[in-house]
């Protein structure tokens, strides 16, 4: 009997055949190979940033001899575990250039990659709950429509409108004044993301290697030449670290310190119900923010633990905070029954914008430090740094985020700028 | 919950407790003869050790200052130090 053809594609067309043939002609969608010797760039870390730098490495610069190590599984870190939202209401410049950028690719990406990333664009409104906060609302639109992102200030109707089942009583303990709206936001499939890239960078040849933890780094003369592996020692050209809440691991082995420390982030969802929230809503006052799964599950997050940690499971006052957040906005949510809690670990940087550039070991480049919020930012963070990594020169959008602002002082002050924690 | 032994107070809630940064960090002196470069490294470079650590809480209610040794995967404390001399 002749084997039934593999498909390399995926379209309607496909899903429609294999499901009329028990699903038995999918190829595998990326290989598992054993790590070569030496390739030109490695990157540690199979999370999306990690993946999405090889795909662009591949398709940007014609870099094939490419290695992912992944330690677990890719995506397993906090691309696997993220509340999957995407939006670019940053306040300076250098931030929207990074995360609109982002924003567009993210509009093409599952078409690019072939892949259904099942990006939504159901907008994200930031409610304000008084008249000084309104002005900090419409400052903050402001700045985001001079750096050329959509934006618009919504009165108290225009967030009811979009959000009918937010706590309007007059009881409110915080008031709906108005808010910051974007309507290209939107969420997506995080392991979609991790997937789609993983698949289309193996096609265009690179090696993902899963189950494979790097435990150091082969320093010659002051460069970093490779590293060590727990499948042996792996050479490469270039280095990239791309391991998020790990990445103050990877600086101590390496013989270096950042200005990262690493916390929980947790998040959770409740069982699924009919669709009844189709955006994103974020409280200024609860700092809890929400939006419905396409399952239906009611997807809901908050602020960091304030213990510094790499335990990846989140504390009881943190959860106790964000769900009191979330039954002060929503009152009706009272009934829901919540499903799952996780945490992930993330980099916390003191200016909440991320590190991307040399590090202080030639050979050795950094892509850490996104925090609560590098999800949005992976296609364009994997268009940064392969250009690092295949030049060994800043691109333009990433030199802001040089680790050396924290000599010169020019930070890229996010967290002061726009308030934003995620 | 977790709860955290002030030296002063005993055990209480995690939440009265708030991080103060790593131990052992020395502000480099005189001001005018420090390089930019260490005196960023000594605003901004921490570190960020998984597994045992040395760092200075305060506890909110009492304001004891004091250096907790724990680990950041399992959160076991193993001590907890007032920085005060007595
Ligand atoms: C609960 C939660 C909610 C979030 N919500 C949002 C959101 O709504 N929007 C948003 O934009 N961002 C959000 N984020 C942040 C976002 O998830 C991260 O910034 C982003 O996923 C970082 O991607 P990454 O590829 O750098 O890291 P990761 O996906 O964490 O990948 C790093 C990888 O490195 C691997 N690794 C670590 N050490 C080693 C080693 N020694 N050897 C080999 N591999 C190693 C890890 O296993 C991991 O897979 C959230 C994060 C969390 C935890
Ligand atoms: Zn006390």
């Amino acid at each position: 009997m002749q084997p039934p053809r593999l498909h390399k594609r995926y379209s309607a067309l496909s899903l429609l055949r294999e499901g009329l043939r028990g699903h038995s002609g999918w190829q595998q969608a990326w290989r598992s190979p054993e790590p070569k010797p030496a390739y030109d760039a490695i990157i540690i870390g199979g999370g999306g940033q990690g993946l999405a730098t090889a795909y662009y490495l591949a398709k940007n610069h014609g870099m094939t001899k490419v290695a992912v190590i992944e330690k677990g599984w890719i995506g397993g870190g906090n691309t696997g575990r993220n509340t999957a939202t995407i939006r670019s209401n940053y306040f300076y410049p250098e931030s929207v250039a990074l995360y609109d950028y982002s924003l567009k690719l993210y509009e093409t990406l599952g078409r690019e990659l072939n892949y259904n990333i099942m990006f939504s664009q159901r907008g994200v409104v930031t409610v304000a709950h008084s008249d000084a906060e309104m002005e900090i609302a419409a400052r903050i639109v402001n700045a985001m429509q001079i750096n050329g992102t959509d934006a618009e200030l919504f009165s108290r109707t225009q967030v009811l409108e979009k959000a009918p089942l937010l706590n309007s009583g007059d009881e409110a303990r915080y008031p709906i004044f108005g808010g910051v709206w974007q309507g290209r936001a939107g969420v997506a499939r995080h392991d979609a993301v991790a997937w789609g890239y993983a698949r289309a960078a193996d096609a265009r040849g690179v090696d993902i290697i899963q189950d494979c933890a790097v435990t150091g780094f082969l320093i010659e003369k002051g460069r970093c030449v490779g590293v060590e592996t727990s499948k042996g020692e792996i050479r490469a050209e270039a280095v990239g670290i791309a391991t998020a809440g790990n990445s103050g691991v990877m600086a101590d082995m390496a013989g270096f310190t950042l200005p990262i420390k690493s916390y929980s982030l947790q998040a959770m969802v409740s069982e699924p119900v009919k669709p009844c929230l189709d955006t994103v809503v974020l409280y200024l006052g609860t700092g809890t923010y929400m939006f419905q799964s396409d399952k239906g599950e009611i997807v809901v997050g908050g602020g960091i633990d304030r213990i510094p940690s790499y335990a990846q499971r989140g504390n009881p006052p943190v959860q106790a905070t964000v769900l009191s957040g979330m039954l002060e906005m929503f009152p009706s949510f009272a009934q829901l029954k919540m499903l799952r809690q996780w945490a992930g670990v993330v980099d916390v940087v003191p200016d909440s914008s991320p590190i991307i550039g040399p590090s202080p070991v030639p050979g050795l480049y950094l892509n850490c430090g996104w925090g609560t919020g590098g999800f949005k930012a992976i296609p364009a963070g994997g268009v940064v740094f392969a250009h690092l990594l295949a030049t060994g020169e800043h691109h333009d959008i990433s030199r802001p985020f040089d680790l050396d602002r924290f000599r010169t002082g020019r930070l890229v002050d996010e967290a002061a700028g726009s308030g934003i924690a995620h | 919950m977790q709860l955290f032994s002030c030296p002063f107070c005993g055990p209480r809630d995690e939440t009265e407790f708030t991080f103060g940064g790593e131990a052992g960090k020395i502000r480099p002196e005189p001001a005018p003869e420090v390089s930019a470069e260490d005196w960023s490294k000594y605003l901004h470079r921490v570190g960020n050790p998984r597994g045992a650590t040395s760092e200075i809480w305060v506890h909110q209610t009492c304001g004891e200052y004091f250096l907790m040794e724990r680990d950041t995967v399992s959160h076991v404390v193993s001590t907890t130090n007032a920085l005060r001399k007595s």
